[in-house]
């Protein structure tokens, strides 16, 4: 085995493209523990602890440029208000240990089912800014996750950064597991109200080969809160409403029997989930309407 | 392959260091620091815990030679984290010296070569088989560095990546919730 230590992000990429084979290690809570238990040999590390860029981000009008190693630990203390859905989610990552050496290009070079990160990052909206010595490009968060354990990456490229849009109303994000800490989820569910443009955007995790968006329950919601004046009149939504969304949340979901959790629970509790984040994300939205009205 | 880094305070250097081995191996295998235990290695139980560039992680998920040119405190280092942080200054703890450490302290003597929260881990009778309690210490330690106040809810959540099979947790909560009140009358 070779290990790899570019100090720069170009010698990183040349690194990549010279050997396509080269496993990257950020913070080695997916990668470690491959090689601990020697599932995995690979020929070369790549370490990308040396390259200060990549823990940095950026607060741009629009959305944060969160570079691929900024530990979760980071995003939870700074970027809550900016992106309170994938801090959420951030926070119920395994331990303090974990938190401060794992991150979110980690979770998507893994692209498990269960990682936390990605329910978020598909309800708030992101693109992945991947790059190698031919170019970068950025790659719509919703065609990231190509299988299970499998992501768009090409084998000479690297995750410099993504770019997640900023929250324009309330986020939340809910896991069921055995414990608070160190909980692979057995599901979880991502949930984004999005008042600017009326719409709504979920992220489904550990209930399918991939994380999946709950689009028929996403598009089933915002025209009924469109029919409904929700958006201006502030109402309750309807308790019908909100059965149809969690059956249909429930209904995208396409899961499996394992040692965590069976199908039958999976979707069931999906559903619950769904109905739940809904519920706190709209009565929040709804005091942030008073308050708005009460200043003018 | 060779690894330089800082360990305690003091510059260390390993040797013939496979480049897939962990941090917690070079200590324990190459330096011969047996303090960190090493039980799951993937993560889950925390017992390997160190400080690295200050941060709290588990060293048996850092590639060693992510460890190049870092600063690692191990607990057979904390009693001199702890007096660095008190006076500003320490000298650090040779590997000898780390390799013979003893548990005393239990008496009032001024160079108790014990951290106030090892101190307070034995006060309160928070260590039963001893396993975890390396790891423990060294997250423990790193809460009060941050917040000398902490809630119970703090201490669960920081502690919330070590895991105990004897005690039940409460002799440990009481054992931070004594040393975080001894460092409150200190200052
Ligand atoms: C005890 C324990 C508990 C855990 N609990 C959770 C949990 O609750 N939720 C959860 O989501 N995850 C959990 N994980 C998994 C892991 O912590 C996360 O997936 C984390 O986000 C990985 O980040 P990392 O920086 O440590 O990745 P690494 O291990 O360094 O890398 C992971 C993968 O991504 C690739 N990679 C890393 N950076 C890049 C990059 N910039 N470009 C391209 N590829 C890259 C690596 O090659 C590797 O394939 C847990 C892990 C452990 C050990």
């Amino acid at each position: 085995m070779d290990f790899l230590r570019p100090a720069s992000w170009e010698e990183a990429l040349a690194a990549k493209a010279e050997h396509p084979t080269a496993v990257p290690i950020a913070g080695g809570t997916d990668v470690m523990v491959e090689i601990n238990f020697d599932h995995c040999r690979p020929e070369y590390l790549l370490d990308l602890t040396r390259i200060g860029d990549l823990y940095e981000w950026e607060v741009g009008d629009e959305s944060v440029r969160l570079g691929a190693s900024v530990p979760y630990t980071r995003i939870m203390e700074r970027l809550r208000g900016e992106l309170p859905g994938l801090a959420l989610a951030s926070h119920t990552v395994a331990s303090p240990q974990i938190r401060n050496r794992g991150g979110v290009g980690g979770n998507l070079g893994t692209a498990s089912p269960a990682g936390d990160a990605h329910p978020a990052l598909l309800a708030a909206g992101a693109e992945v800014e991947a790059e190698s010595v031919r170019g970068t490009r950025r790659i719509p968060i919703d065609d990231f996750y190509t299988g299970v354990k499998r992501n768009a990456l090409a084998p000479d490229e690297l995750i410099r950064a993504v770019h997640v849009t900023k929250a324009d109303g309330p986020q939340q994000y809910a896991k069921v597991g055995t414990r608070n800490a160190m909980v692979i989820a057995v599901c979880a569910f991502g949930l984004a109200l999005h008042p600017r443009t009326r719409s709504v955007r979920t992220g489904v995790g550990s209930a399918a080969p991939t994380p999946v968006r709950a689009r028929t329950a996403e598009e089933f919601l915002a025209a009924a809160l469109d029919e409904g004046g929700f958006w201006e009149n502030g109402k309750v939504i309807t308790p019908s409403v909100v059965k149809q969304f969690a059956d249909l949340c429930a209904g995208a979901c396409n899961p499996i029997d394992d040692v965590r959790g069976t199908a039958s629970y999976r979707r069931h509790a999906v559903g619950v989930l769904a109905r739940r984040t809904l519920t706190w994300t709209w009565e929040s939205y709804r005091g942030s309407r008073r308050l708005s009205e009460g200043a003018a | 392959m060779r690894v330089n880094f800082t360990v305690n305070g003091r510059p260390q250097e390993a040797d013939d260091v496979w480049e897939g081995e962990s941090l917690l191996y070079v200590l324990r295998e190459r330096l011969g620091l047996p303090g960190s235990k090493n039980a799951c290695e993937q993560g889950e139980c925390g017992s390997c815990t160190v400080r690295l560039d200050g941060v709290p992680v588990c060293s048996c998920l850092v590639a060693a030679g992510q460890a190049e040119g870092r600063d690692v405190v191990t607990v057979e280092g904390l009693a001199d984290h702890a007096r660095r942080r008190a006076c500003g200054t320490a000298p650090g703890t040779s590997l000898d010296a780390a390799r013979a450490w003893q548990p005393r302290g239990t008496g009032q003597d001024a160079d108790a070569e014990l951290a106030p929260v090892q101190q307070a881990f034995i006060d309160a009778g928070a260590v039963q088989c001893g396993f975890c309690t390396p790891g423990l210490l060294v997250a423990a330690d790193e809460l009060l560095e941050h917040r000398p106040n902490p809630t119970d809810a703090d201490i669960r959540e920081a502690l919330s990546g070590n895991l105990c099979r004897c005690t039940g947790y409460e002799k440990i909560m009481d054992a931070v919730r004594l040393a975080a009140a001894r460092q409150g009358e200190g200052a």
